[in-house]
């Protein structure tokens, strides 16, 4: 009887319903739930395809701009060419990188440089790939 | 000096006496209850930061408490029922509060204004990462499937007696969110606010034992084998923008989620500016700590067990479980659906994510595929879900909180 009481009176604007209207707010709520997080989802659709697009023009503005420099001083060797010349002495030789940044590769290469108990200068590898 | 009669006196004032008269072999229940609780808390770890503290509470206001007429406790049910009874001269008088409660009472302001869960959803804000939703906006529809436990809850509460108010506030455990199971129970059902967040919390730390078996249950071994492939990176700018843009649109559509939200994306803008560092690392850890306290402690303040120890707590603890169960539930039907929809390129096992409760529930979907796939990698494509999942419970409840308040 107490908590019966404690119940009823402590609520101030307990609204008592039916079966009915039960089960139609509880459809109506997952319906809003479900209508309010579509429309985000858009919303984040058209955000994300803006900066998508933003990126991409980004990049191919970068890349011309890069490929009219070159064109601009031929007699500059490309990236490529300097990386054909013959490596120091001591080099670990030219690493292809797939997936991985530098700064990760290095890491890499010097862990396992740790773990085999050798001098990093006289390992040679050859590519760093990422398992996905 | 008569030393019987101050012995005598000193018995009857005494709690041990109180253990013996009127319904105070309840609160020796609680007592052992809490023991239980500081246990799992303790011992099992189950979301200590949280439970240690309600347990502690829960023992203090039943050591405490012994009838509306204890002048000591710690704790005043009957100053919070005057506050709440329109016809008393202390109808919503936080100076009457102030002035005649006692620890406990003055913590639990912060809980019945809505700050503490306000301010907890601003160091979650300030710790979540939301580029995976962001790079993967399908997740949000994996965040709202996983609602289904909060209205199917609130049905059946409805079913068993309880009153729209009361069944809302129950139906919210199935969002696994603690700080809005709190900030919507202290709004429309505040008497019930012991049980319902014992039971919030407890779920939560249950979940790597409630999930797994639904998610075999619902899942093939070919479903969660399931690798996903990388999602796209999302730009600083983008997830800058993001909290600005989905407290516009989440406030305006249902201004009552105003404070969890408003509080969950300026946390996340701090997070993610680069301008506030130092406001972020003080909403993620010192401020964090500070209101999980006062949070804890004046939670278990309103487990009086002549309050909490009812038929009811026994419904809510059943609904509860059952509101965490449909919930996991919706999320994998719709990784399902998602999953045949993307030709076998959604791993099912993300949709139990869209519960909230972060980032247990995403660890859990990582696990069980590491089981079905050891080289399966499934954190941070469930994260999305699971960050959706706060959203969506904060969402559900600012529409039971217009439906209702």
């Amino acid at each position: 009887m107490f908590n019966n009481l404690l119940f009823t009176a402590a609520a101030e604007n307990v609204k008592e319903m039916s079966i009915g209207d039960a089960a139609i707010t509880a459809v109506f709520g997952y319906s809003v739930v479900f209508a309010g997080l579509v429309i985000l989802m858009i919303l984040l659709y058209c955000t994300g395809a803006y900066f998508k697009s933003k990126d991409a023009k980004e990049k191919a503005a970068a890349d011309a701009a890069k490929a009219a420099a070159q064109k601009a001083a031929p007699a500059e060797k490309s990236p490529e060419a300097k990386t054909e010349l013959p490596l120091a002495p001591g080099s670990a030789g030219h690493v292809k990188l797939f997936d991985v940044p530098d700064k990760e590769a290095a890491m890499i290469m010097a862990i396992v440089a740790d773990k085999m108990q050798k001098p990093l200068n006289e390992l040679h590898f050859i590519s760093i790939k990422e398992v996905k | 000096m008569d030393i019987l009669e101050t012995l005598k006196t000193l018995w009857n004032d005494s709690g041990f006496q109180s253990f013996f008269v009127d319904g105070g072999w309840k609160n020796l229940i609680m007592i052992f209850i809490s023991c239980v609780l500081l246990y799992l808390g303790i011992k099992k770890k189950f979301e200590p930061l949280l439970l240690v503290g309600i347990a502690f509470g829960c023992l203090l206001v039943n050591l405490s408490y012994f009838g509306a007429g204890s002048t000591d406790a710690l704790y005043h049910m009957d100053l919070w029922d005057e506050f709440l009874d329109p016809s008393s001269e202390y109808y919503h008088s936080y100076g009457a509060i102030m002035a005649h409660g006692g620890l406990l009472d003055i913590l639990y302001i912060g809980v019945k204004a809505g700050v503490y869960p306000s301010l907890i959803f601003m160091g979650v804000g300030a710790m979540t990462d939301f580029g995976p939703l962001i790079s993967n906006p399908k997740s949000l529809l994996l965040g709202a499937a996983a609602q289904m436990g909060v209205f199917l809850a609130f049905f059946g509460a409805v079913c068993l007696g309880f009153s729209g108010n009361q069944a809302a506030s129950i139906g919210i455990i199935g969002g696994a969110d603690g700080p809005t199971a709190i900030f919507l129970t202290t709004r429309l059902a505040p008497e019930l606010l012991g049980p319902i967040a014992i039971a919030a919390y407890s779920y939560m730390a249950l979940i790597p034992m409630i999930q797994p078996p639904l998610m075999k249950l619902l899942t093939t071994k070919k479903e969660r084998e399931v690798k996903m492939e990388q999602t796209r990176v999302v730009s600083k700018t983008e997830k800058i923008i993001f909290p600005i843009i989905v407290a516009m649109f989440v406030i305006l559509l249902l201004p009552s989620t105003a404070p969890l939200v408003g509080c969950l994306m300026l946390g996340n803008l701090w997070r993610e500016c680069g301008v506030t560092e130092r406001l972020s690392d003080t909403v993620q850890n010192a401020l964090m700590n500070i209101v999980t306290v006062f949070l804890g402690i004046s939670v278990g303040a309103t487990t009086a067990a002549e309050r909490f120890l009812s038929l009811e707590t026994i419904k809510i603890i059943v609904l509860g479980l059952t509101a965490f169960c449909f919930s996991t539930i919706g999320g994998l039907l719709v990784g399902k659906i998602m999953y045949k929809l993307s030709g076998g390129k959604i791993n099912p096992l993300i949709g139990s994510a869209g519960v909230s409760a972060v980032p247990m529930a995403a660890r859990v979907s990582q696990m069980e595929g590491q089981k079905a796939n050891p080289s399966n990698f499934l954190l941070m494509h469930a994260m999305g879900p699971n960050v959706a999942g706060v959203i969506g419970s904060a969402i559900a409840a600012g529409f039971l909180l217009a439906v209702f308040k």
